[in-house]
């Protein structure tokens, strides 16, 4: 027992388990700033959310301990087991759960709360690894793709059942791991693409998507092909029938929008490029127009989902983002007290305790997601790059270990922790500068609350144990 | 799955991306963008400021005629109200419960969330005795408090239109001047107004920082950029208080107006606008209903005719026209006219009243007799030195104006006007260019026609004969703490009228009140006192014509002018004469001892035709 606790400690990656701490210690300094009024009390006073906070940390602590102790073997044991109970308390939290701010996410025994999302993520991260890691999966199969994309659009599914948009979005997140796995970057640059599609419908009228999208296809037909004097006349017929629609035939009364026009110009051109497509036998071709008709079928769909599937709030926080429509007394708020609060912390900050947007509430939710703020205003933009800076190097330090694993189960996880990690670094932190939606999530290890906190040090020290245990 | 391996460094790759990307806009946000900061601290600080007491006004004795009083606001944080015993609190305040939660209800709805930790008024000005029974029983009522606010009192309640009143800025007076904000008082008419810059001190402010819901939290920065209020300088006025109100008691049932110089000075001792308003009206939560009468009223109370109405001057222009005559050397102290009963051209005249004839100027401005000035007038104007009548009357003209007729004389009272006094290129209007002669205008001799003074221009000119050829802007700022008056109240205006021509003109206008029989104004003759002055009918083709007088003495060294205007007043030795002459009497003398003359224009009403003609 010595001997193996001796070799626990010696083997364990301290960086990780510095940049952990040094997290935690950030989170109970700026949820007491955030938290901070005249009547303040001490920082470890457990009547106020920073004492809180350090008895969360306490706790965390022991389950650390706990997971490292744990058998190595145990988390590729069970993964099945754990990732089945987490369904069937989702599933139990979809039927007995309470319903909180639209959410139904919480699941209370007595006067015990836990959202069973988070373990939820855990148990995919280690079952995405263990469906994954033996020898005969192939990603390129279609039966072994369907079954890992089941692992996570199942619990997904059910995440966005509670409408827990912001928890179920993380599980994009594993897409880093299907990618470390084999998955044909096609698929990503398809998926990137896409939402790049979904972005440009909303920011741009129907014309000028069109002509961008048409362009875009000529453009690449042109240079891939070196068939510059047949883009030109392709160019040259598309502008003719357009204008003729929109301008001349309005001479007859006949009315047609200007996408209108655009939409039958390109109509009558497709069969033509795909007869030439076929004529030259250029599959290339063939593949660019195809993925055309399918941009721009989605981008009109586009604006139909977004218009009817999605809900008010979420159109405006979308809008909000975007910059199409801001309302700073409504969804804009928080996010517009938040900008003012980073933005006002300048190089050095304002000093700890000195912030006065933090201070004097502004800023809704500002010990759980929108803990950045005080960072930001507080130790202004050197405090902001030491907190990314120490995420980078969690990060960085995360894929080493990954990679310097033998066994597949062990380095996909790491995979797992560094995607849901990096996930909701990027979007908490993006959300309180405006660039992202804002999505109800924690910033890992810093925001308020045990249940994300323990979650994540699980997550971590899981992948810190598998390492301990790399040469057994 | 190794052949993979190399996808590490691509996704490390992208997170590195993502993080550059995080902190460019975060070093944008926070080192280049200035904005966020202006954002926040527009979202922290709050000024509160501070503000002075207004200046005190003194009349010319130092008596105070502008103080401030202290009343008592009730305020109430709907956020801190909780239940109460409304029955108390409506019996202390004496207004019906229904009303009390009514008006709470009220301020709640308007408050809703944020500014539910903002005071909101709840009852404006209670009086010290409720303040004081609030102050004992305050615990029963949380979420209420007292705001002491200092308004304006009036000792005297006098000369409402002379001393104006304030009320709350308007949105002009807001966006022009950073001083006002919604809600801060600005002088409106009169003293107050014209020297608001003085009165109403320096504004202080405190800043304070402030949380989410609007509550104040701390000083800023330890108050290091807090500035102290300066109260409003003191204005010591010209006015006579005594005098004042004894020229509104005459001016009492009358319309018109009284305005009294002194012509060593130009400093004004009265000015009376009849009918007059109490100013403390306009500061009294619970006067409305007299604001709202004052400001209906067809006699028009707001209207400060002493700088405001135009009426023609009548025969006291004759003096003027006779100075004129003797300047340009077109007729001498005995130049003599022999009058019919009037002056004929044509088949028109102008008509005159039985005297002596013939007569020289003294005498002609003694009897004020028309057909003199008609030929004087045709004399001055058909002079062959100046080869034209246009010329003639362009020369009339420049005397006329040295005297500050027919322009602002700008004074120290808003909204005075400029009076009417025609050119020739008006004439050529009326009857084309060159188609007008002397006799066209002949009107302008005796004061008639296309004409229009104010009672503060008849004031000093009787001011510039009584000083025998220069005038100093009438004003009525004597004095301001600290601060010297404006030097254009202590330059002379001179006219062009040199200083011997004035001598036959206040022998004539002293014998017109001592001289006996022939006299036009010996009512105002006052025993002991040489006063010297001269009656005016101003024609009025809506009614009675108005009465007209002006006046000073004593004759040599005067003390006082006069002008007194009385409308539909009838001939100026009706009205506008005895008035003018207790006025001086009471300024001189300080008691009258003409009981008889008080009593017959105190009792005097002349509002009763003026009601008739409005129907």
């Amino acid at each position: 027992m010595q001997s193996r606790s001796n070799n626990i400690l010696s083997r364990l990656d301290w960086v990780v388990v510095f940049i952990w701490m040094a997290l935690m210690a950030i989170s109970v300094i700026s949820i007491y700033a955030a938290v901070y009024d005249d009547e303040a009390r001490g920082i470890f006073d457990l009547s106020t959310r920073s004492g809180m906070q350090a008895l969360w940390i306490g706790v965390a602590l022991i389950i650390a301990t706990f997971t490292l102790i744990i058998e190595s073997r145990f988390y590729y044991v069970f993964a099945q087991i754990l990732y089945g109970l987490s369904i069937l308390l989702m599933i139990a939290t979809l039927i007995f759960g309470r319903e909180i701010n639209g959410n139904k996410s919480w699941l209370y025994v007595g006067p015990i709360g836990l959202q069973p999302v988070e373990f939820m993520k855990l148990a995919t991260a280690l079952m995405l690894a263990k469906i994954m890691s033996p020898h005969s999966f192939r990603l390129q199969h279609f039966s072994d793709f369907m079954k890992a994309l089941m692992v996570v659009a199942v619990p997904m599914a059910l995440t966005f059942l509670q409408h827990d948009t912001g928890s179920a979005l993380v599980f994009t997140a594993f897409i880093i791991v299907f990618y470390r796995a084999g998955l044909k970057p096609w698929i990503i640059m398809t998926c990137i693409f896409l939402i790049f599609l979904f972005i440009l419908s909303l920011l741009l009228t129907e014309e000028a998507t069109l002509i961008l999208l048409g362009g875009l296809v000529l453009a690449i037909f042109m240079v891939t092909t070196r068939k510059f004097k047949l883009g030109f006349i392709g160019v040259a017929i598309i502008a003719a029938i357009t204008c003729t629609l929109h301008y001349f035939l309005l001479l007859f009364d006949a009315e047609f929008e200007l996408y209108e026009s655009l939409l039958i110009a390109y109509a009558s051109i497709l069969p033509f490029a795909i007869i030439y497509a076929l004529w030259n036998k250029l599959q290339y071709v063939l593949l660019l127009v195809g993925l055309f008709v399918l941009s721009v079928g989605l981008s009109f769909s586009v604006d139909y989902i977004f218009d009817n599937v999605l809900k008010e709030h979420q159109r405006n926080r979308i809008n909000d983002t975007l910059g199409i429509v801001s309302d700073l007394k409504g969804a804009g708020y928080n996010v517009y007290q938040s900008k003012v609060a980073i933005g006002s912390g300048g190089f050095l900050g304002k000093g700890f305790l000195e912030g006065t947007q933090t201070k004097f509430n502004f800023i809704p939710e500002q010990s759980t997601d929108f803990i950045f703020c005080t960072i930001g205003e507080e130790w202004g933009f050197i405090g902001s790059l030491v907190v990314v800076g120490l995420y980078l190097l969690l990060l960085t330090r995360i894929l080493n270990i990954a990679e310097r694993q033998k066994k597949l189960f062990a380095k996909l996880c790491g995979y797992g922790v560094a995607a849901i990690l990096f996930f909701h670094m990027g979007v908490n932190i993006g959300m309180t500068i405006g660039i992202m939606p804002v999505v109800g999530i924690p910033l890992p290890f810093v925001s308020y609350g045990g249940s994300s906190l323990w979650t994540f040090t699980i997550l971590l020290f899981i992948l810190l144990k598998l390492d301990v245990a790399r040469y057994e | 799955m190794n052949e993979f391996a190399n996808r590490k460094t691509y996704i490390i790759g992208f997170i590195i991306l993502i993080c550059g990307v995080i902190l460019s806009r975060l070093f944008y946000m926070q080192v280049v963008d200035s904005t966020y900061k202006r954002a926040s601290d527009r979202n922290v600080l709050r000024y509160e400021i501070q503000y002075p007491a207004r200046g005190l006004i003194f009349d010319r004795n130092g008596e105070l005629l502008v103080g401030n009083q202290t009343v008592y606001d009730i305020m109430v944080i709907p956020r801190e109200v909780k239940d109460f015993d409304t029955l108390a609190l409506s019996n202390i305040l004496e207004i019906p419960k229904y009303q009390i939660r009514s008006t709470l209800e009220t301020i709640k709805g308007k408050a809703k969330k944020l500014a539910a930790y903002q005071p909101a008024l709840f009852r404006k000005q209670v009086s010290a005795e409720v303040y004081a029974m609030l102050q004992e029983k305050w615990f029963r009522f949380p979420g209420f408090y007292v705001q002491p606010r200092s308004i304006r009192s009036y000792p005297r309640k006098l000369a409402g239109n002379l001393i104006g009143y304030i009320g709350e800025a308007d949105t002009a007076n807001v966006s022009g001047d950073p001083f006002y904000v919604q809600g801060s008082y600005i002088g409106k008419i009169g003293i107050e107004r014209s020297y608001e810059n003085i009165l109403r001190g320096k504004r202080g402010v405190s800043i304070y920082m402030r949380d989410v819901y609007n509550r104040v939290k701390e000083s800023y920065a330890g108050g290091a950029y807090d500035t102290v209020a300066v109260a409003g300088s003191d204005i010591i006025c010209s006015i006579d208080a005594d005098l004042q109100e004894y020229g509104e008691k005459l001016m009492q049932n009358k319309v018109g107006s009284v305005v009294a110089l002194e012509p060593a000075t130009g400093e004004i001792l009265a000015m009376v606008s009849a009918p007059n308003f109490d100013p403390a009206i306009y500061i009294d939560a619970h006067r409305a209903a007299e604001r709202a009468e004052v400001g209906l009223d067809p006699l028009k109370p707001l209207f400060n005719r002493a700088v405001m109405a135009q009426y023609p001057p009548g025969s006291t222009f004759k003096t003027l026209n006779a100075l004129i005559a003797l300047q340009e050397g077109t007729a001498t102290p005995a130049t003599t006219y022999s009058c019919d009963g009037g002056y004929h051209y044509g088949k028109r005249k102008v008509g005159c009243h039985g005297h002596p004839s013939p007569i020289n100027m003294v005498q002609s401005v003694q009897m004020s007799c028309n057909t003199y000035y008609c030929h004087l007038f045709r004399g001055i104007l058909d002079n062959p030195t100046y080869g034209s009548t246009q010329n003639g009357f362009n020369v009339w003209r420049r005397h006329i104006e040295s005297f500050g007729i027919g322009r602002k004389l700008d004074t120290d009272i808003p909204n005075e006007l400029r009076g009417i006094l025609p050119t020739a290129a008006t004439y050529d209007r009326m009857h084309g260019v060159g188609r007008w002669k002397s006799l066209s205008i002949i009107s302008l001799s005796i004061g008639q026609g296309e004409l229009g003074v104010t009672p503060l221009h008849m004031a000093n000119y009787a001011a510039t004969i009584a000083n025998r050829g220069f005038y100093y802007t009438p004003h009525v700022a004597r004095q301001i703490k600290g601060q010297k008056l404006d030097k254009r109240f202590l330059t002379p205006h001179p006219t062009t009228i040199s200083f011997s021509h004035f001598n036959p003109i206040v022998q004539g206008m002293y014998l017109a009140v001592n001289g006996g029989p022939g006299g036009t104004a010996t009512i105002a003759k006052i025993p002991d006192i040489d006063l010297c002055g001269k009656t005016g009918t101003a024609q009025n083709p809506h009614g009675e014509d108005h009465s007209v007088f002006i006046c000073f003495a004593p004759r040599e060294n005067p003390k006082i002018a006069i002008a007194v205007y009385v409308e539909n007043g009838g001939f100026g030795a009706r009205w506008a004469a005895p008035i003018a002459s207790l006025m001086i009497e009471k300024y001189l003398k300080r008691t009258v001892a003409r009981p008889w003359m008080e009593n017959y224009v105190m009792s005097g009403d002349l509002l009763y035709p003026n009601a008739v003609k409005k129907q």
